[in-house]
């Protein structure tokens, strides 16, 4: 199912800050301004990409929007529901609609419950979704869907599955609602290399049959790449650019996006020394006390006056950027 | 001469049901100036390996036979004290998680004077000198006050660097390196490789970089050995093995990675999972991942045959992927 216009989930400049302690009692020791004004729209049955270092505040972002964080301002729409402003059975229904995939499959599974049980628990919280007599034939297909044997699998625990098969019970898991919206935050970066191709292709497949829009937030620009329609950029708790994957890849307009795309090594000695490498100074610097103006400004090699005094927005449209130099494309 | 030689090394551990068998039969050498990569995923043994040359493995639990050579001295079979002072001296090291291997409480400069005070004989003032030199060399900024910080003053990037200037503070002629910027963002892993790389130009060590990612193997190493369940199973050049891989499990890696500078419709994706080391299969120990596997492969375990262009690989098949693989 190709991607549509018809947006799913819509992202309004959402806000978090998180309180700091401070060293002196009753003093506050500042905040911590992890997510500082994100918006953007998911369009159904897409996979919109968000890639950052550590730190820039993408998993904050998936945890909002799913409802499991309260944002300090801005709203997630769906439909005509408001995540964080819904009560009761309007917020049931939502998170039906909404479900997020863990990075940490070891973590994310009940160890003391079978396989049965953690998948029959989404239709307990639900139960007027499926008829009880039919949840077990449901979960049996929801298995089968992610490529595990039902008659084998069904009634073992966690412990007795490998890493990417507990990230394909994680997915079954997330998938038994029938969402429109899942957000996966680091769905392989635990996995081994030759195990997250298979997660990468199941996820791909059950969009294509399913139809849902993924939130693929990762740190692995070659991941991201390989599975986004469209992509978005984060550092320290802000946009900096968003656009088509082959936009942004081929002609990224930040200079962030720049750098961080020219320091992802490429598997292939071949082009070794011929590609041109962004060595950017430094970390990124504390989300506590951000730069003023432009938050990239501190290791950007563009950077100018105007950069420390204004910052620069990020406006809408197809492939915007928020830098007053932005790379031509 | 070859700085280090390894051979037939082997390593088990005791496990509830039996013996783990963690490194069974790893031959490989390392030059000076060269830099071998041991690309593998977790379980395959490579740090394991690692471990058993730097001497850090308890023995027991551990049971380590064959041979590890430095400099033609024979260190498996060398008196603890000994082999201490050789790992110490002329072997570094350097982990993946800088906060575990520093010692969280003392400053960063004592730690590294403290090495060079009781190996080297140096005053206190020279080890300052030093340690000062040492830090700046790994482009640490105001290298002068940041001695006297400890190390969760660091970012990530920075520890990473401490731990470099801790390993080459003795000059040592095999630097080992496990993982090292695993932990680390992009740009900072770009950094940190970088900076790796231009210590071992000028010094001339050999370094062994210990690696699950293909991209900084591609970037960075001359050699690669490819290790999967305790062996290795395909050695080469970078170019070699990037080219044309003449292993299977090779082929499969490569085919699966996602790239950032193309986009390709459908990864392969290689079926299975790694064998637990407790409980390999008979045969090849691939062969319940391998499209190429045949009945040979599930009996005869291949070992590692030298091919032309002075490469190996432990395949029964080599020549098949070989032609499959070579453009």
């Amino acid at each position: 199912m190709p991607p549509s216009d018809d947006v799913v989930l819509r992202v309004e400049n959402l806000v978090k800050h998180f309180p700091v302690k401070g060293r002196i009692p009753f003093v506050s020791g500042g905040v911590v301004k992890a997510v500082d004004g994100v918006s953007f729209d998911l369009r159904r049955g897409e996979t919109l990409g968000v890639v950052g270092e550590s730190g820039c505040g993408k998993s904050t972002l998936a945890r909002m929007l799913v409802g499991l964080e309260q944002p300090t301002s801005g709203a997630v729409r769906f439909g005509r529901s408001v995540v964080h402003q819904a009560r009761g059975r309007e917020l049931r229904a939502l998170r039906r609609r909404i479900q997020i995939v863990l990075q940490d499959p070891y973590t994310s599974l009940n160890p003391r419950r079978t396989i049965r049980e953690i998948l029959l628990q989404p239709f307990e919280i639900h139960p007027d979704v499926l008829d009880r007599r039919r949840r077990v034939e449901r979960i049996k297909e929801l298995l089968d869907l992610v490529g595990l044997d039902p008659s084998l699998h069904l009634d073992r625990y966690p412990h007795q599955f490998s890493g990417g098969q507990r990230q394909r019970i994680g997915i079954a898991r997330a998938l038994a609602l029938n969402p429109d919206v899942i957000v996966c935050d680091e769905p392989v970066s635990a996995l081994d290399v030759s195990v997250q191709a298979q997660v990468v292709n199941l996820l791909e497949r059950l969009q294509e049959e399913l139809g849902v829009a993924y939130v693929f937030i990762a740190h692995d620009l070659s991941v991201v790449r390989h599975i986004s329609d469209r992509v978005a950029v984060m550092y320290l708790g802000k946009l900096v650019e968003t656009g088509p994957e082959i936009d942004l890849y081929e002609a990224p307009r930040h200079p962030y996006t720049s750098a961080l795309l020219s320091a992802v090594p490429v598997p292939d000695p071949a082009g070794r020394g011929e590609r041109k490498r962004i060595l950017l100074a430094g970390d990124p610097p504390s989300p506590v006390n951000p730069p003023s103006g432009c938050r990239f400004r501190t290791r950007c090699w563009q950077a100018t006056d105007t950069c420390a005094t204004t910052e620069p927005p990020l406006a809408a449209g197809e492939h915007p950027v928020a830098c007053h130099y932005p790379l031509a494309a | 001469m070859t700085l280090l030689e390894i051979a037939d090394l082997r390593v088990a551990f005791p496990g509830p049901s039996g013996p783990v068998n963690a490194v069974n039969g790893v031959s490989l050498g390392v030059d000076s100036g060269q830099t071998l990569a041991i690309l593998g995923e977790s379980g395959s043994g490579k740090s394991v390996t690692a471990q058993a040359v730097m001497g850090i493995l308890d023995v027991p639990p551990a049971t380590i036979t064959g041979s590890v050579r430095l400099r033609d001295r024979e260190l498996l079979t060398l008196p603890r004290k000994q082999r201490d002072r050789i790992s110490g001296e002329e072997i570094g090291m350097v982990f993946q998680d800088a906060m575990a291997a520093l010692n969280p409480v003392f400053t960063v400069g004592h730690q590294i004077m403290e090495v060079l005070r009781v190996r080297r004989g140096m005053s206190k003032a020279d080890a300052r000198r030093r340690a000062i030199e040492l830090v700046d060399r790994v482009r640490i900024p105001a290298a002068k006050d940041r001695i006297r910080d400890y190390p969760h003053q660091f970012s990530g990037g920075m520890r990473q660097r401490i731990m470099i200037a801790l390993a080459i503070s003795l000059e040592p002629d095999l630097l080992i390196a496990d993982e090292p910027t695993t932990a680390l963002d992009v740009t900072v892993q770009a950094q940190v490789m970088e900076l790796l790389a231009e210590i071992q130009r000028d010094s001339g060590m050999g370094l062994l970089l210990i690696t699950h990612d293909l991209g900084v193997v591609a970037e960075v190493a001359d050699d690669v050995a490819v290790m999967y369940a305790g062996r290795i199973v395909e050695r080469g050049t970078v170019q070699q093995i990037f080219a044309g891989p003449a292993h299977p499990y090779t082929e499969g890696l490569l085919a699966s990675m996602p790239r950032v500078d193309r986009r390709d419709e459908q990864l392969y994706a290689i079926p299975g999972a790694p064998p637990n080391p407790a409980r390999l299969p008979a045969g090849c120990p691939f062969h319940l991942r391998c499209p190429r596997a045949t009945d040979e492969c599930l009996v005869t375990l291949p070992p590692l045959q030298a091919l032309p262009a002075d490469r190996a690989s432990a395949c029964h098949h080599h020549e098949e992927v070989l032609g499959a693989t070579q453009r």
